[in-house]
């Protein structure tokens, strides 16, 4: 196994991870497209970084948190749902960044690369993944809670506005390192299709935070084996590897009730 | 004076440039139950969430002594959240969980595993309550308590609160429309209608000039009453 291909099954497990967890407060949040959505954003500051010749994914970041702030501000201002704010910025973002990133970079930003990851991709990421992970354990039930009811939440002391914006924001890193594996266009999926699945056997919270976090785990590494073994851009097979287990689930519970 | 819980003077609240309640005094003594009725958009629930101090207000609530209160929201999403009922008091009480449901009448070894969504109206009422008591409030604040539960059940939880507040000597606010619940169960009752249009003791809910009051034109009241 070459050195490359360690390193990117390290940066899948990581990413895999802590998208699988931080995804199964998005599916209850009914926030699963606004990641998709948010991937977009990130395109500007791919090219901004390309362009001037500095790390694109620091660009990314620059750009994903940028817009989190205004539309968790926006949010707070016009009483307008996350969904519909970031739908309204990710096409602007989405035309500005096809418009300036370098074409022979464009498919890669689009589509994910992962062969040519170094040592300090691997451990920026695993770093970003167990900071995240760590994050979205400390607001998960503050989450929870709100979603069950807000009124509920606030009478116990919890700040729903602080909480979510650490959520947006916290969404904004996992898209900008779940880039580098499945590209902008497909990141979306990371958060949603291994939450899904794991949202369809589970009953409690445990149960679904960890099942979804293991569906992560292995679309994102069993993609990228794939993609190695084949030759084939990671971000599609990351995506048909998560899709076949969520297919598995889903012909499982139709056979076993209680599954 | 001295077993006095709420003193609330001149509460008005007025949201998106829209009057919501207005010039709203009452008082309540600890350990007795009030009752706030009124039509829909009367403002009930806005005034709880500007007891819990959610939402921004003129005027004047202090509650004596430091209270701790329980709160039971009239509506809530567990339908799409896979909860179960010990990870969702757990949120709240990591010691007191199996007290609080026999509290409320439930088997903590039947329903302690069982998912939030599949609950039935009564028990998931019942679970709310055993959530709002977990850290043994002196305050709870309902908002209809019995919506989506069959007479039967309603009976049971108003019996199980009553048994609350004198065990625990709780004082309750309840939201609620129904006349003979107010008669039995609650000690006051304040009628809104955006400003207040009632208050005094539960019994005279059967008067029917207090009811005309009540359910009729709205005829605000300038100054508190209390009888």
């Amino acid at each position: 196994m070459s050195e490359i291909l360690i390193l990117s099954i390290i940066i899948a497990i990581s990413a895999g991870l802590a998208s699988g967890y931080l995804g199964s407060l998005m599916v209850l949040e009914k926030m699963a497209l606004v990641g998709d959505a948010l991937s977009h954003v990130a395109l500007p500051g791919l090219a901004l970084g390309l362009i001037f010749n500095f790390n694109p994914f620091i660009g990314a970041f620059i750009t994903l948190y940028l817009s989190a702030i205004v539309i968790w501000h926006l949010g707070r201002v016009t009483r307008l749902g996350f969904e519909t704010l970031i739908g309204a910025v990710f096409t602007l973002a989405l035309a500005v960044g096809i418009l300036i990133t370098p074409e022979p970079e464009l498919l890669e930003a689009l589509f994910g690369n992962i062969s040519s990851v170094t040592h300090v991709d691997a451990i920026i990421t695993v770093l970003i993944s167990a900071a995240s992970v760590i994050l979205t354990r400390m607001i998960y039930r503050s989450i929870i809670l709100s979603l069950i009811s807000e009124e509920l939440a606030f009478s116990n002391g919890i700040k729903v506005a602080r909480t979510n914006l650490i959520f947006l924001l916290l969404v904004s890193t996992i898209v900008a390192i779940g880039i580098k594996i499945t590209g902008t266009l497909l990141v979306g999926f990371l958060v949603i299709v291994p939450a899904a699945a794991a949202r369809t056997i589970s009953q409690n919270l445990a149960r679904y935070s960890l099942t979804s976090s293991a569906f992560g785990v292995f679309s994102a590494s069993g993609g990228i084996l794939l993609s190695n073994y084949l030759n084939l851009p990671p971000g599609p097979l990351v995506v048909l590897t998560g899709i076949s287990i969520f297919a598995a689930v889903v012909i499982l519970k139709m056979f076993r009730k209680n599954f | 004076m001295e077993s006095l819980l709420l003193q609330v003077s001149d509460l008005s609240v007025k949201l998106q440039n829209r009057v919501i309640l207005e010039n709203i005094s009452f008082n309540l003594e600890k350990g007795k139950t009030l009752a706030i009725v009124g039509p829909n958009g009367a403002g009930k629930t806005v005034l709880f969430r500007t007891l819990l101090n959610m939402v921004p207000y003129s005027g004047k609530i202090r509650w004596f002594r430091d209270v701790k209160i329980g709160y039971v929201p009239q509506k809530l999403s567990v339908k799409d959240v896979p909860i179960s009922v010990r990870e969702f008091l757990s949120f709240k009480s990591s010691s007191n969980i199996e007290n609080s449901l026999t509290l409320v009448g439930l088997n903590p070894d039947d329903i302690l595993d069982r998912s939030l969504s599949v609950l039935s109206g009564g028990q998931l009422q019942r679970v709310l309550i055993a959530w709002a008591i977990a850290n043994e409030p002196d305050v709870l604040l309902f908002d209809e308590p019995t919506t989506g539960v069959d007479i039967e059940s309603e009976e049971a939880i108003y019996k199980m609160l009553n048994e609350l507040k004198e065990k625990r000597g709780i004082t309750i606010l309840l939201i609620s429309h129904e006349v003979h619940i107010i008669k039995e169960y609650s000690d006051y009752m304040l009628a809104l209608n955006k400003c207040m249009t009632f208050f005094g003791r539960s019994e005279n809910i059967g008067d029917l000039n207090v009811q005309k009051i009540i359910f009729g034109e709205p005829v605000c009241l300038s100054i508190l009453r209390t009888e």
